[in-house]
């Protein structure tokens, strides 16, 4: 099992009832990020409608900017990136207003 | 911190391409490279002021308004433009200038956030509301006309209302923190409705309308919207992120979402898109009054010589603008209502205002602003260009 925190921001957070941070823990031994998004679509997402702004074709919605402490998800192998304990996911809307 | 139990080693495919010193954090979509937090402000920072030297944006002395919402592209212009302006020495004053559209919880709070920004850029701030200009607030204009028009009536009163912030500050430039995503989705948009005359005009870094005492800049003209977010969010600066209240422009939206499913399959589509929608030229539309029947001529001989016909008879002549409406006088046409530098006998805000007060909000605009009254979808396409 691993413990990681999620942060949701640039105006993300809507899609998730107003949450920002969560603190979560994944089972598993060595649990992808997939598996942690999977877990925030399915259980954190009260409205239908909204699943599609986070997640479009089994993956992260294009727009939405997602950083493995800080780091760009696409320097760390995306959703098969390997779960570390205290890591921190941050998925941030670049499609809200400006 | 102790965060991490298993301490990562870095390897050499995860440094930063440009220091080799460096973890990597981000990927510059643009060409790609892998850069470190330093490297990337750095390259960033020193790209939007290459735009800036190149397109002669500014001159010394010069005092600029900072449009400023309090979302993420104008809070990053805001910081930018501060942090350029003293590493460089351009020698501007900068100025926020901050719009109250008057929509109770959306601008409440991002006017909090442009306010804690004058704080932290030690900016003066200027903020004009619609209220006070037009004496509507765009709360009451939604509940006059329904949600479906709103983005229309607020572009084009807002675009006046920055004007004139900006003219009782005595301020003649306004930057504006539109990207180069923006960009690109005004291009598609344009593209997608055939409206080929204004995909050139809607990438120019700088617009300056005719007779307009008020010229308009966009610095960010090749900056992607991930940069601009990944750098506010490096930096931590404050800004602002929720949607209007009213629906966006379902249109842009449209755009938006092709652009960002482009992008995910080819990055530098967005760069591209800027690039082709600079190249599309159209010759401008003539036609002379004393012989209003002649065509357009076919060939470049023809045109040579209608020229030289053209230059003998300038004052016979009308001009067809893009938009299909026509100038009778040149520039300098002032709203005979609001005093505002207008095409029109009367401006656009006028016209808007005019219908709202009459309650019949869109037959009226119908009737002032196409020639043709085919529906709505015509009146929002021209209504749509005049914000940007
Ligand atoms: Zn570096
Ligand atoms: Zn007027």
């Amino acid at each position: 099992m691993v413990k990681v925190k999620v942060e949701f921001l640039g105006g993300l957070d809507q899609t998730f009832n107003g949450i920002k941070n969560l603190k979560l823990e994944i089972d598993g031994e060595e649990p992808k990020l997939i598996e942690l998004i999977n877990k925030l679509s399915n259980e954190y997402i009260s409205n239908e409608k909204d699943f599609e702004m986070f997640i479009q074709e089994g993956t992260i919605r294009p727009g939405i900017l997602v950083l493995i402490n800080d780091t760009d998800w696409e320097l760390e192998d995306k959703e098969d990136y390997i779960l570390d304990d205290g890591d921190l996911i941050s998925f941030t809307s670049t499609l809200h207003g400006g | 911190m102790e965060n991490n139990t298993r301490k990562k080693e870095v390897k050499v495919g995860q440094l930063c391409q440009l220091c080799h010193c460096r973890k990597a954090v981000m990927k510059r979509p643009k060409n790609l490279q892998k850069l470190c937090k330093e490297c990337f402000y750095h390259v960033f920072e020193t790209e939007i002021h290459l735009t800036i030297i190149k397109e002669k944006l500014f001159y010394k002395g010069e005092t600029i308004a900072i449009g400023a919402s309090g979302g993420k592209d104008s809070t990053v212009l805001a910081s930018i433009m501060k942090t350029l302006n003293e590493r460089y020495n351009y020698g501007l004053n900068l100025v926020l200038l901050s719009v109250d559209e008057g929509i109770v919880g959306y601008r409440d709070d991002s006017l909090a956030t442009v306010k804690r920004n004058q704080q932290q850029y030690q900016m003066p701030l200027e903020i004009v509301s619609y209220k006070d200009l037009y004496n509507w607030t765009m709360d009451e204009i939604v509940s006059c006309t329904g949600v479906k028009s709103s983005c229309t009536y607020c572009g084009v009163l807002r675009r006046q209302a920055l004007d004139r912030g900006a003219i009782k500050l005595d301020i003649h430039h306004v930057v504006t923190g539109h990207n180069a995503d923006d960009m690109a989705e005004t291009v598609l948009m344009n593209l997608l409705r055939g409206d080929a005359a204004r995909i050139e005009s809607s990438v120019n870094v700088t617009t300056n309308s005719i007779g307009s005492p008020v010229k308009r800049s966009k610095p960010f003209k090749y900056t992607y919207q991930k940069e601009i977010v990944l750098y506010a969010h490096y930096k931590k600066l404050d800004y602002f992120s929720t949607e209007c209240t009213y629906a966006p422009e379902a249109f842009r939206g449209t755009a938006r979402v092709l652009l960002k499913n482009l992008e995910s399959v080819r990055p530098s589509c967005i760069i591209d898109i800027i690039h082709s929608g600079g190249h599309f030229k159209l010759k401008p539309k003539r036609i002379r009054t004393n012989t209003p029947k002649k065509n357009i001529p076919q060939n470049t001989n023809n045109n040579n010589k209608n020229k030289h016909n053209n230059n003998n008879n300038t004052d016979k002549e009308i001009e067809i603008r893009p938009d299909g409406s026509v100038s009778i006088v040149k520039d300098g046409n002032r709203c005979e209502r609001c005093g505002y530098l207008s095409m029109n006998k009367i401006c656009k805000a006028c016209i808007l205002l005019q219908g709202l007060e009459a309650n019949r909000p869109k037959m009226i605009i119908g009737e002032s602003l196409t020639s043709s009254s085919d529906g709505a979808a015509k009146l929002s396409k021209t209504l749509e260009g005049l914000s940007f």
